[in-house]
């Protein structure tokens, strides 16, 4: 039993059949890598768990929830959260308050109209807040205004506001693509220190093979839509059918 | 003090001070100098600046926190001084229940309009906006005659029933103090007018600046910013941000329904063009040209318009033959005929081009501005922009 179940899930595009009868098992407290080429439905897999997208048939469900039909804010408020391609972080506001808003969300839910209280009485936030900076080694930056940062500053940003919500299930969604080496490396570091420390489950997305062999307890290969293969990182790099997916037949 | 941080309260004693002191600071100029034309301490024009400064700082709630540009706020505005004068003609000139009864009207009114329009953003809730505005301008003017009286405006005529009447007054008073009284006082070439219509808007003005600040320091209104940055992080954040923005839509349609109540309040009538475009487009300007986003700049930007608006459009052609009676004829008439055009019904012309100028150069508005100077004359190069509009809320 896998904390995310993806069963018989299907999407197509008008004649584009994106995923075909995909099944797929995230188990509690791993890394779970989903690799393949380009358009192979790696970044539909994921808008379909975090209810951007709507599988045409198949269920999806999520520590015993059924995800299908529900908005993003609420897939979120039961312990998925999700790191963009690009930092979606909120450029206008400081390092802080950025961190703050999850914070709010944890607490309060998803709505609240708490207009009359002020943010600087709220001392269980901000004290959490404050931690969650420093948990991810951001805390000299906290007054900035988060647009001004680099990228991977906004990355390590992004991924402490997903980790002050304390999710069960973190998604990213190719958490390098674009970044120097070096910015890689410091995030192939972060994500372990966070596995190691609070044993996240984590569903990624990548191309980066160093990134996805250094990280993934298990990786599952998409190719055309559909799964072809579901094993352990060693098995997986010689696997023939791997190989024919990113390299085209031998004739 | 009062739950502000020393910042915040400083600015509201400031706020405070300037509307006790208004009667004075409008009138600068004795009262039968050439330049007693500039003074604009008229009990008329005071009770417009306060009560166009309650329309912008609601205003300023929606679009200055969230983003979300209203393209009808009128109709609110319109809609609580229809309500406010009903209760003129119900029950008494008494303004108290006019004004509530305005605000809960514009406020439902705003849950309707706000639930249909936040289904969409950006350009396309600005159009539903107007789209709901004009509608009901034109049915204030038609279907709606038996409400709103039509063309001629709703107004008390003397078989009102009025059933909480009595013996009171026959003006709008407040519990027997009446609108429109106001006291001279003149000391040598001056005279200053005290108002309690002015007063009494201004008092309804300070507690409505206060509730902004409030709002803009609370979680609600950093929630609220984040929606104007990043809508979609924040629904992956797991806040929903339609319940947000209705909030701040009906908010700021309660503080329109205010302003309209204290319209009638101040002049028992109300006509359907309260709620035309260009009503609803003026606040917009008032916010953006004061600063969207900041504290001080809707009150600044409807002080600034209402100004321009009413002393500009005074000044005509003999006005300016008494200011350039002292040149040759031939260059004194060529100078009127320039000026004159900028002037009097003119106006418009005067307030396009700064404003033009204002978005151009200061897109912070004249609180950019204000903030600019400041940090010329400290000498502090260092402090940017983000000073003069909200101080991040992490201080």
């Amino acid at each position: 039993m896998g904390i995310l179940e993806i069963q018989n899930v299907n999407k197509s595009f008008g004649g584009l059949k994106a995923l075909q009868n995909v099944n797929l098992n995230i188990e509690e407290g791993t890394i779970h890598a989903i690799i393949g080429p380009n358009g192979a439905g790696k970044s539909t897999l994921l808008n379909c768990f975090v209810g951007k997208l709507v599988p045409d048939t198949g269920t999806v469900t999520f520590d015993g929830h059924s995800l299908l039909g529900k908005k993003p804010h609420e897939i979120n408020q039961i312990g998925v959260s999700r790191v963009f391609q690009t930092p979606e972080i909120f450029s206008d506001l400081s390092v802080f308050e950025n961190v703050m808003i999850p914070c709010f969300a944890k607490r309060d839910g998803a709505f609240e109209l708490n207009a009359l209280s002020r943010v600087q009485g709220q001392t269980d936030i901000r004290e959490k807040a404050e931690q969650m900076l420093i948990d991810v080694n951001m805390i000299d930056k906290r007054d900035m205004i988060a647009s001004s940062m680099s990228r991977g500053d906004k990355r390590r940003l992004e991924m402490a506001m997903c980790l002050a919500q304390d999710p069960k299930l973190l998604l990213l969604d190719e958490p390098t693509a674009g970044m120097a080496r070096a910015d890689t490396n410091n995030t192939i570091e972060l994500l372990a220190q966070i596995q190691d420390k609070r044993h996240i489950t984590m569903g990624v997305i990548e191309h980066d093979m160093h990134v996805v062999f250094s990280l993934a307890q298990k990786i599952s290969v998409l190719a055309q839509g559909t799964v072809i293969v579901e094993d352990l990182p060693e098995n997986i790099k010689g696997h023939p059918k791997v190989q024919e997916a990113y390299l085209g037949t031998a004739h | 003090m009062l739950g502000l941080n020393k910042k915040d309260t400083g600015l509201f004693i400031f706020v405070i001070c300037v509307t006790a002191l208004a009667p004075f600071i409008m009138n600068p100029f004795p009262a039968d100098s050439a330049m007693a034309q500039f003074n604009a301490g008229y009990p008329d024009l005071m009770q417009r600046f306060v009560i166009f400064g309650i329309f912008a700082i609601g205003f300023n709630i929606l679009f200055g926190l969230t983003g979300y540009l209203s393209f009808g706020h009128a109709a609110f505005l319109g809609a609580g001084s229809y309500a406010a004068v009903w209760m003129f003609k119900l029950l008494s000139y008494n303004i108290v229940p006019a004004i509530i009864l305005s605000v809960i009207v514009a406020g439902l009114f705003s849950v309707i309009i706000g639930f249909i329009s936040l289904r969409r953003s950006g350009i396309y809730f600005s159009i539903l906006t107007l789209a709901f505005a004009q509608m009901s301008f034109a049915m204030a003017y038609s279907v709606l005659t038996p409400l709103t009286n039509g063309e001629t405006g709703l107004q008390v005529y003397n078989d009102d029933p009025q059933w909480l009447k009595g013996n009171g007054p026959d003006a709008t008073h407040f519990f027997g103090l009446e609108m429109r009284s106001t006291f001279d006082l003149d000391i040598g070439a001056w005279s200053f007018s005290f108002n309690v219509g002015y007063y009494f808007c201004a008092v309804l003005m300070l507690v409505a600046f206060y509730l902004s600040m409030r709002i803009f320091r609370s979680p609600f209104g950093l929630m609220l910013r984040a929606i104007k940055t990043n809508q979609t992080r924040l629904n992956y954040t797991g806040l929903n941000s339609r319940p947000y923005t209705l909030a701040a839509f009906v908010i700021s349609g309660m503080y329109a329904g205010l302003a309209g109540g204290l319209m009638a309040s101040m002049d028992p009538l109300a006509g359907a063009e309260r709620m035309q475009w260009t009503a609803s487009g003026e606040v917009v300007l008032m916010t953006i040209l004061g600063g969207a986003g900041t504290l001080l700049g809707p009150l600044l930007g409807a002080g600034f318009i209402k100004y321009f608006e009413n002393i500009f459009s005074k000044i005509n052609e003999s006005v300016l033959h008494g200011w350039f009676g002292f040149l040759p004829d031939g260059i004194e008439n060529g100078l009127i005929w320039v000026i004159e055009h900028f002037v009097g019904s003119g106006w418009h012309l005067t307030l396009g081009l700064l404003f033009m100028l204002i978005v151009i150069f200061l897109p912070g508005g004249l609180m950019e501005g204000a903030t600019r100077i400041r940090d010329r004359f400290s000498g502090d190069k260092n402090k940017k922009d983000t000073e003069g509009k909200y101080a991040p809320a992490g201080e």
